[in-house]
């Protein structure tokens, strides 16, 4: 691994760490605007994580050490999945270490943790929370990676930076299996990030809250990065959503000019993407908890209707 | 030959057809007989499409007034009739559940895959790329045919008969180019009668027995099982 | 050279043989048990483990010839690289159960069991195990398959005071008995075809079809029934919790694995051609048991029953991977096919590992708080924290998490059903990216699972006095539970070098080895090619450690912010008690709404005489009625009506005499 590829690795961990709370504040200012509202600046997320940071911590008596060291199993897993997303680039080192599926399986290590962290206070709240989640979380599996599995037939690779680099290199291609695999991602990138209308995530209400009934012991700079980790998960989605089914405007190599070009041009995408996901969860109402199987069996559907059209309309004759 | 080495109008036409494809699931699926109508509108749009880029593609000129009676009948004036039916039946509000979802569409993609295993001997024939629209095209009949044995209320069972009709028209655009066009205008004209004559029976089955769902139409015997 | 390691093999027989005569002597001294007994069995297990070592290293085959059996029959000894690798699994666990051995059998020393019986009869189960795993020849491997089954029939039915043990006991006999016999029966097809009931001879038979697909009906049906493969799995639920906790560790870790042996050495070494029909049945048969074991698993609110569940699943998984090789050796890539076996072989390695750690855990919850309902556990993670922490290691093997070694075997069986596009079967493209699907959900409810038993168990609060007072376990007990926990992660952290041990075992049954998968050297894997997957796991690890440990110091270290302990959020009610926790059963309700039409489930709220309100909730397995009782139902009636040839009248029985005299006659005539 020479000089200029450990730098591209550091420039990108540091990037999506940095950029993720900016996602997250942006699609907060862009919802309440659609709501005739005036929000909080794009920046507010920042001003919330130093003053999580420091404040005092606050640890149950009954907490184990599980709970204290969660926070931070959490975060670092999730911020290494994040970094095997191309986000400026292809040329990453960090994508040959990791490829789709161990993504997945990092971000499973934190929902682990995460669960394990919100039963081991003994309340209630966090019992439930965990619960849910798990529901969740295992139904959202099957269509996640039948999603992956037809970019995978179609690219012939699981590792990311070569799924974009095909898309790049095929040119504006009118994929049915694409277009039903995006929506099918769409709809499990909404309930494994916690969005409405699978989970609000600005509620305390104990009959609508999921992730939130599981960090609900935390405060300080546990919080502070439980909170992080949830913001670098959107962001993960969203390069995922964004690179590798948009490819438009990522850079190849590792000159300077490509990089801001490829930053650019990952802004525009993620903002525009962010955007849209402020307006849908403006124009729909949360679910009930019984409800997320249909909506989970629809974004099950909708990928393997993609692997069907792959198999069936896309070999060739 | 690969999927990128189509013109743009044919990977168009492939999207078009799964598309058409998904909207049957969503036929299928759907609970609330409304927006089951709005679906079936969409499907007959995506098949007037469809034809439209085949006429395109293959230049053969009747079919662009065959895509346009597809529209007019399938996209615009048949449902428009079943949303007044249903708006003179009372059934605007009207939402079935169904009882096994899960067992329903695994059942659905099974039929789906039969399909595609069926159609391949046609499609290793070096004939119009389309083949492999056929199988598409089998599936809607065959999910259309599903729906009208899983559905108990009657007019979902008029749109699966209605979506086999588009299943039908597609395979028979995608594989022999459409049908001469005299027997499109009778087929087309086939099926507005036999809509009327459904909206009309409609209205007899209700005063009858009182409902809507034909798996009462058992009542319509002699023998003396009333004992409902 | 060649014999060290049937020298080494046959020393771990004779010391497991020895420790199981030692143990006779308890009657006298029951210190025995703890002092000599377990210590050999442990010796045994690393004796068997060299032998395995051997075998894979030198990646050649040694043969011997024991001077028992019958005069025109003796029993052939065979140690390749498959019966190394296999040899390597069970030396492991049996070491592993050599060091937790002494700490849990001190609890039987004052207690009424026959303390004979238990050492007795676990020396002579590692001895058949091992010998089964040696035998080269149909008569010798059926004396051992039933010394196997039999000595654990008696250790299942070690606390036989209690009914349900019995029961347990003996539906596990009747089982294990029935696929003996099928296994019987297809080892006498394979005979029949190759003149002798030795190895050599069934491997050059070339069976037709229809006979081959007898035969592997025949040797499935046995070896699934062993393994644990739905709908032949009833007993497995019912037979590992009655066992001792470290008996059920080697029944559930390491019989289970013979049993898989088993049916590679038969199908993959003795029949050795592959169809695509045969791929279809394993891959489905394999699916349906994953699934349905880990539905039955979450639904268990009893630890060893769901650890029992569990291995169902994971039995399940592997049979997956060996369904997929079967499917691309058929269709002629024999490099996938390679991948998919090796998948199948480190999940078997990864699987006795993990569940001997967790049923060592279950074991010592068992040990100290003697209980083993999780409704009545928590908070055990403050009372126990070694066990506590290595259980964690268990829990997040089990779920397939990186950086640990459920994940590699799992990343290797997605990986090799990614590469489904090389078929040329389209309905097979569709039917294999379906059930990898199935494979996802599985291993999602296995994390599920997994987070209801730790979170229960573990954390929280104690929901019984008898937990709330639980003490930590004796040494020996935490030894044996931090070297299966070390090696998961280390297993976890090096696949390429451990992969590269295995690599003998495909390259002598299917004659390729796993070079491209290897080719990276340790750091990396890469099945098919480096761009098309691959996966770093010492850099992954270090890479999380270096970006906690970042965190920590950056954040976790400031000695100004101290962290204060105060009582947890209540609303402003009164503090939580325990039982405002969620419980098992509760945990798993949603799941349980979801996929309610996989069990049979009664549940009812019935008003009890003194006006409480009582819960009922019963959750039985659906096979039970779809299978065992209608077969039980046929058999019985078959039984009475044969019954009647019995009618105890004295001329009746002369007259069947004489009526087969008169048969007899006329057929010699």
């Amino acid at each position: 691994m020479n000089l200029t590829a450990l730098t591209l690795a550091l420039l990108q961990l540091s990037l999506y760490v940095a950029l993720a709370p900016l996602l997250a504040g942006w699609v907060r200012k862009v919802k309440a605007r659609l709501q005739n509202r005036r929000g909080a600046s794009v920046l507010q997320p920042y001003r919330d994580i130093y003053k999580l940071l420091v404040k005092e911590t606050l640890v149950a008596h009954t907490a184990s050490p599980l709970f204290r060291a969660a926070p931070y199993v959490v975060f670092s897993a999730t911020w290494l999945a994040t970094s095997a997303v191309p986000l400026v680039s292809t040329g990453l080192p960090a994508a040959m270490i990791a490829d789709v599926i161990v993504v997945a399986g990092l971000l499973a290590l934190a929902r682990f943790f995460l669960t394990l962290a919100g039963m081991d206070v003994g309340t209630a709240f966090g019992g439930m929370g965990a619960s849910r989640e798990m529901f969740i979380s295992a139904l959202a599996e099957p269509a996640m990676l039948m999603a992956v599995f037809t970019l995978a037939m179609t690219a012939h690779s699981t590792n990311m930076a070569s799924v974009v680099e095909y898309q790049l290199a095929e040119g504006t291609i009118l994929r049915p299996s694409f277009l039903f695999a995006l929506s099918g991602l769409i709809l499990v990138a909404i309930a494994e990030t916690g969005r409405i209308p699978v989970d609000n995530p600005a509620t305390h209400l104990e009959l609508t809250m999921i992730h939130e009934a599981m960090i609900l012991e935390y405060s300080g700079r546990h919080l502070a990065l439980m909170e992080w980790a949830a913001q670098l998960k959107l962001m993960l989605y969203g390069a995922l959503i964004a690179n590798v089914f948009l490819p438009w405007g990522i850079a190849q190599g590792s000159g300077a000019g490509e990089l801001a070009s490829g930053l650019a041009a990952a802004v525009v995408k993620l903002g525009l993407l962010g955007a849209a996901l402020a307006a849908s969860e403006t124009a729909l109402a949360k679910m009930r908890l019984f409800r997320i199987p249909d909506f989970l069996n629809l974004a099950l559907l909708l990928a393997l209707l993609g692997l069907l059209s792959y198999v069936i309309l896309e070999v060739g004759a | 030959m690969s999927f990128e080495s189509l013109p743009v109008l044919e990977q168009l036409m492939l999207a078009m057809a799964a598309m058409a494809l998904f909207t049957s699931f969503v036929l299928l699926e759907q609970e609330r007989l409304v927006a089951a109508i709005h679906a079936f509108a969409w499907q007959g749009a995506l098949v007037s499409a469809v034809t439209t880029l085949v006429a395109a593609s293959s230049g053969l000129r009747h079919l662009y007034f065959s895509a346009l009676l597809t529209f007019a009948l399938k996209a615009l004036l048949i449902p428009w009739m079943l949303h007044r039916l249903s708006r003179r039946l009372e059934l605007d509000r009207y939402a079935e559940p169904l009882r096994r979802p899960a067992l329903v569409t695994m059942a659905a993609v099974a039929l789906v895959i039969f399909s595609y295993w069926l159609a391949l001997p046609i499609m290793h024939e070096n004939l119009i790329f389309t083949r492999n629209i056929v199988a598409v095209s089998l599936a809607v009949v065959l999910i259309g045919l599903l729906m009208m044995v899983v559905r108990q209320q009657a007019v979902a069972q008029v749109l699966g008969f209605m979506s086999m009709e588009n299943g039908l028209f597609l395979a028979a655009v995608s594989a022999t180019g459409g049908m001469p066009l005299l027997i499109e205008l009778g087929v087309a004209f086939d099926v507005l009668v036999a809509m009327v004559l459904f909206g009309i029976f409609f209205f007899h089955i209700r005063e009858s027995i009182d409902s809507l769902d034909v798996d009462r139409l058992n009542r319509l015997t002699e023998t003396e099982e009333d004992t409902r | 050279m060649t014999h060290t390691g049937l020298n080494a093999a046959a020393l771990a027989v004779a010391l497991a043989l020895v420790s199981s005569f030692v143990s006779l002597f308890t009657v006298w001294s029951p210190r025995l048990l703890r002092v000599a007994a377990m210590p050999l069995f442990g010796l045994a297990g690393l004796a068997a483990l060299a032998a395995g070592l051997v075998a894979l290293a030198q990646a050649d085959v040694a043969t011997a010839e024991l001077p028992l059996g019958l005069p025109w029959l003796p029993w052939r000894v065979r140690l390749d690289a498959l019966s190394g690798f296999f040899l390597c699994v069970i030396g492991v666990v049996s070491a592993a159960v050599g060091l937790y051995g002494p700490g849990y059998v001190r609890g039987f020393e004052s207690g009424r069991d026959s303390l004979p019986a238990l050492g007795g009869f676990t020396g002579l189960f590692l001895a058949s195990m091992l010998m089964v795993t040696l035998a080269d020849d149909a008569f010798f491997f059926m004396v051992s398959w039933e010394m196997m089954s039999l000595s654990s029939y008696f250790l299942v039915a070690f606390h036989h005071d209690i009914a349900a043990n019995r029961r347990a006991a003996f539906m596990y006999l009747l089982m294990a008995h029935i696929g003996g016999m099928a296994i019987l029966l297809g080892f006498g097809v394979l005979a029949s075809f190759g003149d002798g009931l030795a190895f050599d001879a069934m491997r050059g038979a070339e069976p037709p079809f229809g006979w081959a697909s007898a035969a592997f009906a025949l040797s499935f049906i046995g070896f699934g029934m062993k393994a644990g493969l739905v709908p032949l799995h009833a007993w497995l639920p019912e037979a590992h919790p009655a066992a001792p906790s470290h008996i059920s560790a080697l029944m559930s870790g390491v019989m289970l694995k013979v049993a898989v042996y088993g049916f590679i050495r038969f199908f993959f070494d003795l029949i050795g051609q592959f169809h695509w029909q045969w791929g279809v049945a394993v891959l489905a048969v394999g699916g349906v048991s994953a699934l349905a074991g880990v539905l039955y698993a979450l639904m268990q609110h009893d630890l060893k029953r769901l650890l029992a569940y569990s291995s169902v699943e994971n039995i399940g998984v592997i049979f997956i991977a060996l369904g997929l090789a079967i499917l691309f050796l058929s269709a002629g890539h024999a490099t996938l096919g390679t991948v998919a076996f090796a998948a199948a072989l480190y999940h078997a390695l990864n699987h006795a590992l993990f569940k001997g750690l967790l049923f060592f855990g279950a074991g010592a919850i068992l040990h100290s708080a003697h209980e083993s309902n999780l409704d009545q556990m928590g908070g055990l993670l403050r009372r126990m924290p070694w066990t506590g922490y290595f259980s964690l290691v268990g829990c997040l093997s089990i779920s397939a998490l990186p950086p640990f070694n459920g994940f590699v075997s799992e990343w290797l069986l997605f990986q090799s059903a990614l590469q489904v596009w090389r078929l040329d079967s389209g309905v097979l493209r569709t039917l294999i990216p379906i059930s990898a699907a199935a494979l996802a959900l599985t291993g999602a409810l296995a994390a599920a699972c997994f987070v209801k038993v730790y979170g229960v168990a573990f954390l929280g609060q104690a929901r019984s006095r008898h937990v709330r007072r639980a003490r930590p376990v004796p040494y020996s007990m935490r030894a044996g539970q931090g070297m299966l926990a070390v090696l998961c992660l280390a297993l976890g952290v090096f696949p390429a070098t451990f992969l590269g041990l295995i690599n003998a075992v495909p390259q002598q049954i299917l004659g390729r080895g796993l070079n491209q998968t290897l080719a990276g050297g340790w750091l990396w894997l890469t099945p098919v090619r480096p761009d098309v997957a691959s996966y770093s796991a010492p850099l992954v690890a270090l890479t999380l450690i270096m970006l906690a440990g970042l965190a920590v110091w950056l954040l976790g270290r400031r000695s100004v912010f101290r962290t204060r302990r105060c009582d947890a959020w209540d609303c402003g009610f009164a503090p939580p008690t325990p039982r405002m926790q969620y419980t098992a059963t509760a945990f798993a309700q949603p799941i349980r709404r979801v996929f309610g039409l996989l069990f049979h489930i009664e549940e009812s709220v019935e008003n009890q005489d003194d006006g409480k309100p009582r819960h009922r909730l019963d959750i039985s397995d659906r096979t039970w009625g779809l299978l065992y009782l209608p077969v039980a139902r046929v058999v019985e009636g078959a039984a009475r009506r044969i019954s009647y040839l019995q009618s105890g009248n004295v001329r009746v029985y002369l007259g069947w005499t004489l009526v087969t005299l008169l048969a007899l006659l006329w057929i010699v005539s």
